[in-house]
């Protein structure tokens, strides 16, 4: 045997189980749950029927999944959006800071580290009706109206976002951060000894040079909201993503649909739906800011 | 300039400040509150008071010392599972990582690429099949059943790859030359040189299957299984006003969490930049 044979033949066998694993964990099992989203599968069955577009399309007209999916794209749009604002404008304000930044920036980083479960909790204690919650406390104590948050079908979605926007701003913070670090000073200086003021710098220089960061972090940003599970699953009543609905993700409902019901042949065709929606989402936002960047 | 202390007061750096700190106090707020309940008993804990008049360790010893408490068992299952593939990973991604950027064979980019398309596919359609899988092959409410989906990282080896392909190749033809089999020069040679890669995949890892939920929870039906994310969850559902404990409860959960980050805040805040930029 050649050199290079024994070298690759020592490659395919250290590639031999992780291959094994990609195809039988990954691969294999997405096939299978595409196959099976034809036929009228659940665990209890014992015969298999091949039930053609069945299964779509009793998802497609439930009442409860399209409501699942309407609340899985707001909390895409307020989510995403809000996270992107407010990590981009702590990063220029801790950019700006000679001293303190890693301290901050620590503090910051915290909600992401530790456990959703964990912090969803804590959130729903807070967020309890006076006297007993601690933020309707300060808001009355600030002569300010109680609110209801979690308890009212208006404001539950909405409280559950802000908390996973609080979750993920010190991710993209310091991506934010790390990326503005690598724009070269002399750049801005540059401009302005060409005479540009600091708000010009900001729109025609660091922005743009921002871009593709912010394109990365739409797109992460775009699929956390759009899978939300964890917080909704550990902040509604008895894990129902209740009140009325209200703030029931599309995951939520894939997971009650084969989980609590057992119909494991429909929440294949909704996992499969929820999935095209996020590559689809994904590739709509890679060609909105490829035309941005202009290249 | 450096040496200079006195600074001209800047009005924009000074707002900074204060917009900074206030956001500080929403970030850690929840926190001290939490651990703050945490040390209140049942009379107190509806009091607003951040610092509990009468504070106690009581609610810790219910949740951690008491006959018939699953919280020990949760702690030590979610120690299991989180050490576990975290090794496996560190195996398997430094090995793939390896061979996929210093070997050349028939197939190489194709697998490679096979291997981070599946990045793409996300966990919650997953869980369904793999739940499927777990019933024919007898692996739910086992260690083995929690951890399988996660004994090799895709990203790992997308990160191990890049940082193993800056290694110059003269470095491993010169311990080729000495005479080393191929694994000791991965051991000897490479290993060494990507250890701050390491640490971060480690430390991500370790983080990431801590904190697990969804696949733990469909994973594992039966109590003594469940892991700590998991069982917070379903012992909070059932305590109703009992928040003093659920609130020492998330606490417990956390505290293996914080003690990382304060340890490996550095390679954390790396890590984290890496993945911005480096994806």
């Amino acid at each position: 045997m050649t050199l290079a044979a024994k070298r690759a033949t020592t490659a395919y066998i250290f590639l031999a189980l992780p291959l094994v694993f990609f195809l039988g964990v990954r691969f294999g099992p997405m096939i299978y749950m595409l196959a099976m989203s034809f036929t009228d599968w659940g665990l209890l069955r014992k015969e298999l029927h091949f039930v053609g577009l069945g299964n779509y399309k009793a998802v497609l007209t439930d009442p409860v999944f399209l409501k699942s999916l309407g609340n899985t794209a707001r909390y895409a749009i307020f989510g995403a959006p809000s996270v992107i604002v407010l990590s981009l404008f702590v990063a220029l304000l801790l950019d700006l800071i000679p001293k303190g930044k890693a301290a901050y920036r620590l503090i910051y980083v915290l909600p992401y580290i530790t456990p959703i479960v964990a912090v969803s909790w804590v959130w729903r204690w807070m967020f309890l009706q006076p006297p007993l919650g601690v933020i309707n406390t300060i808001l009355m104590a600030l002569g300010l109206q109680a609110k209801e948050f979690l308890n009212s079908p208006q404001q539950a979605l909405q409280s559950i976002t802000a908390v996973n926007v609080w979750v993920e701003m010190g991710y993209c913070t310091t991506i934010f951060l790390a990326g503005l670090q690598t724009i070269p000073k002399e750049i801005s200086e540059a401009a302005k000894i060409d005479g540009a003021n600091s708000r010009q710098v900001l729109l025609k220089v660091t922005l743009p040079l921002l871009m593709p960061i912010t394109l990365f972090l739409t797109i992460m940003e775009g699929i956390q909201f759009l899978r939300i599970f964890t917080q909704v699953y550990n902040m509604s009543f008895q894990a129902q993503g209740g009140p009325l609905d209200s703030t029931k993700s599309a995951a939520l409902y894939i997971y009650q649909k084969a989980f609590t019901n057992f119909e494991m042949a429909q929440a294949a065709s909704a996992s499969l739906v929820l999935f095209a929606i996020i590559m689809a989402v994904t590739f709509l936002q890679l060609k909105f800011f490829d035309k941005k960047m202009g290249y | 300039m450096k040496s200079t202390n006195v600074r001209p007061f800047k009005p924009g750096v000074a707002l900074a400040y204060v917009i900074l700190s206030a956001l500080s106090v929403v970030m850690i707020f929840p926190f001290i509150w939490m651990v703050s309940s945490s040390l209140k008993d049942a009379t107190q804990i509806f009091q607003m008071k951040l610092f509990p008049s009468a504070p106690t360790l009581e609610n810790y010893r219910h949740l951690l010392f008491r006959e018939g408490s699953k919280f020990p068992q949760w702690f030590l299952n979610s120690a299991i599972v989180a050490v576990s593939t975290t090794a496996s990973v560190l195996f398997f991604d430094s090995v793939l990582g390896y061979t996929l950027s210093k070997f050349n064979f028939p197939g190489k980019n194709a697998i490679f690429l096979l291997i981070v398309s599946t990045l793409m596919i996300p966990t919650e359609m997953l869980v369904i099949p793999w739940y499927a899988m777990s019933r024919a092959l007898k692996w739910v409410n086992s260690y083995w059943g929690i951890m399988f989906p996660g004994m090799i990282s895709a990203f790992g080896v997308f990160l191990m790859r890049q940082f193993m392909s800056t290694i110059p190749d003269d470095l491993l033809d010169a311990a080729r030359v000495d005479g080393r089999g191929e694994f000791m020069i991965f051991i000897t040679v490479v290993l060494p040189l990507v250890t701050p890669a390491l640490a971060t995949l480690a430390i991500f890892n370790f983080i990431g299957n801590w904190n697990a939920f969804l696949w733990p929870l469909i994973a594992a039906s039966k109590p003594r299984m469940f892991t700590l994310p998991v069982g917070l969850a379903n012992f909070s559902g059932e305590a109703g006003s009992d928040w003093h404990y659920i609130m020492t409860g998330a606490s417990i959960a956390m505290a293996p969490l914080v003690v990382v980050f304060l340890i490996f805040q550095k390679q954390i805040v790396k890590g984290i930049a890496m993945t911005g930029l480096k994806g």
